[in-house]
């Protein structure tokens, strides 16, 4: 078996003296999309956060491409692991365009430009709005916005938490389907943690679902869907 | 009509200043949320290098003029670090109370230096005066504003257009998602506290020829600055030159009217009450101030 580009072996973190994982051992195959499912206060985000550096894991070990990833979210991102974190978590105050720009905050090469034209292609009303500050745009808008920044790093692997809070569900599958459209286009590795199980599953090839900070039950998306057991206990529908 | 606007060009040249100075206090409120009451001593410290470099080590005014903002840059650079940054976990207040004893810290550290002897310090301007259709201006104002416009508009121009500059204001308005897309957030604030520290340097050295310099000399004019900054909206840097600008046309033209019998009560010795009574007429009737937006919160 090939090394996944990213395998949490163990990880355990606490928010003061709460803990929040109990040990969680997930993997992500390059070009995979993986659903993180599970109910509220499962500790969904805090697996992001323990990736992504912001908060601070009390055990176990999180290995990037082979090596173990350590550091804050700078280095991180550096590391070209974007996580668009719940909620949007775009730089309201700024415009769409400085968003974008942000987004290749890490790079060093001379093509930031043309990667914010090729966005237009996948959200084709960037283009017109780049002038515009990002607080103004509806909250589909912000999130596909939030996305295109991640893209915008070149990411070797993107982490989404939530993407369907508060939108309408012809929004969210709007945003799914291009999280499935560049999976297959570009080769996107995603690991998406939802609520909202049924889209999640729909897109995702493999899902892990969290109980009080453990993974409880995983495997293929499809495997998980048919099994009404799972679904009945876990996933709520 | 020639007279009046002689006073104005001239309000323009000192609301210049107070801009700089207004401008640098908003840098830093908007990155770190806090009042630096020590920006005006931090001017005055640095204005103290120039004289001492161009005065004691005979050297001509510009290179002393770049040497003395270099020095700021990492001197406003090296407080953030060693001073602010420790303490900014904690409550905003203690902070601010930090910055409150820097004042009286860098005051100290300059009468130690150069004692509280009144020192002339040269103008980089001609003495003389131009002759623009009947309006009488001096040289000194004009270069005052002049400078002033230049740095205002070199500072847009690197926040709006260099990476950096994108990557302070993202520090500033959202840390927690700067550091996710690889912005070293505390590298930005120390950043901003140089910048800050420049601008003050440069209202002070420009201000210095005709206030002449002593470790009191920027403490009125950080009031005026703080007037700007609270008139123009502690968090707009437009509001800091436009809420400077005003101010120094305000309170000249003020002055002026007074020699024609309108509010003649209007002294010299009114010049800083003014400024405080602006303060607190703002933070009661609009306390986001002119350019300002009202800050919502979320529930």
């Amino acid at each position: 078996m090939t090394t996944p580009l990213l395998a949490l072996d163990d990880v355990h973190a606490r928010y003061g003296p709460v803990q929040a994982l109990h040990g969680v051992s997930l993997e992500v195959a390059e070009g995979e999309i993986v659903a993180v499912l599970g109910a509220n206060g499962a500790g969904k985000t805090t697996t992001l956060r323990s990736v992504s550096g912001t908060v601070r894991r009390s055990g176990g070990e999180i290995r990037f491409d082979g090596t173990p990833l350590r550091g804050g979210p700078e280095a991180v991102a550096k590391a070209r692991i974007a996580h668009v974190p719940e909620g949007r978590g775009t730089f309201t105050d700024l415009t769409v365009e400085e968003n974008l720009r942000l987004g290749a905050y890490t790079r060093r090469d001379r093509e930031v430009r043309a990667d914010i034209d090729r966005m237009a292609e996948w959200f084709p009303w960037l283009a017109e709005r780049s002038d515009q500050r990002a607080g103004t745009l509806s909250g589909g808008e912000q999130q596909m916005l939030a996305l295109a920044r991640a893209l915008m790093g070149r990411p070797r692997l993107v982490m989404l938490d939530e993407p369907s809070l508060g939108l309408a569900p012809m929004i969210v599958r709007e945003i799914f389907r291009i999280v499935r459209e560049l999976n297959a286009a570009e080769g996107l590795t995603v690991l998406v943690v939802e609520q909202d199980a049924r889209i999640a599953l729909e897109s995702a090839a493999r899902a892990y679902v969290l109980e009080v900070g453990r993974v409880a039950v995983s495997g293929a998306a499809a495997e998980l869907e048919a099994d009404e057991a799972v679904r009945r206990s876990y996933l709520g529908y | 009509m020639a007279d009046f606007l002689q006073q104005v060009v001239a309000g323009l040249a000192s609301g210049g200043v107070y801009a700089l100075l207004a401008l640098a206090l908003v840098l830093i409120h908007r990155a770190t949320g806090i009042i630096n009451f020590a920006q005006g001593e931090m001017a005055m410290f640095s204005t103290y290098i120039l004289w001492t470099l161009t005065v004691n080590h005979g050297w001509p005014y510009w290179p002393a003029f770049a040497f003395t903002l270099a020095a700021s840059f990492v001197g406003g650079a090296g407080v953030y670090h060693v001073v602010i940054r420790p303490n900014s976990a904690s409550s905003v207040l203690r902070v601010v109370i930090v910055t409150i004893g820097l004042l009286i810290f860098v005051n100290g550290l300059a009468q130690f230096i150069w004692t509280g002897e009144v020192r002339a310090v040269e103008s980089p301007f001609p003495s003389g005066t131009v002759d623009i259709g009947g309006v009488v201006i001096a040289w000194s104002n004009v270069g005052t504003i002049a400078v002033s416009i230049g740095i205002v508009v070199l500072l847009w121009l690197f926040f709006q257009f260099t990476k950096v500059g994108l990557a302070m204001r993202a520090a500033a308005v959202n840390p927690a998602e700067a550091r996710l897309v690889g912005v070293r957030v505390t590298h930005m604030l120390g950043l901003g506290w140089g910048l800050a520290a420049i601008l003050g340097a440069v209202a002070g050295m420009l201000t210095a020829p005709s206030l002449f310099l002593d470790p009191t000399m920027m403490q009125a004019t950080l009031i005026y600055a703080f007037a700007a900054a609270v008139l123009g909206g502690i968090d707009s840097p437009v509001g800091a030159v436009v809420g400077g600008l005003t101010l120094g046309v305000l309170l000249n033209v003020l002055s002026w009217l007074s020699q024609y019998g309108l509010f003649d009560w209007f002294t010299e010795e009114l010049r800083l009450p003014t400024a405080l009574l602006i303060i607190l007429g703002v933070l009661l009737v609009k306390p986001s101030g002119i350019f300002g937006r009202t800050e919502v919160k979320r529930v």
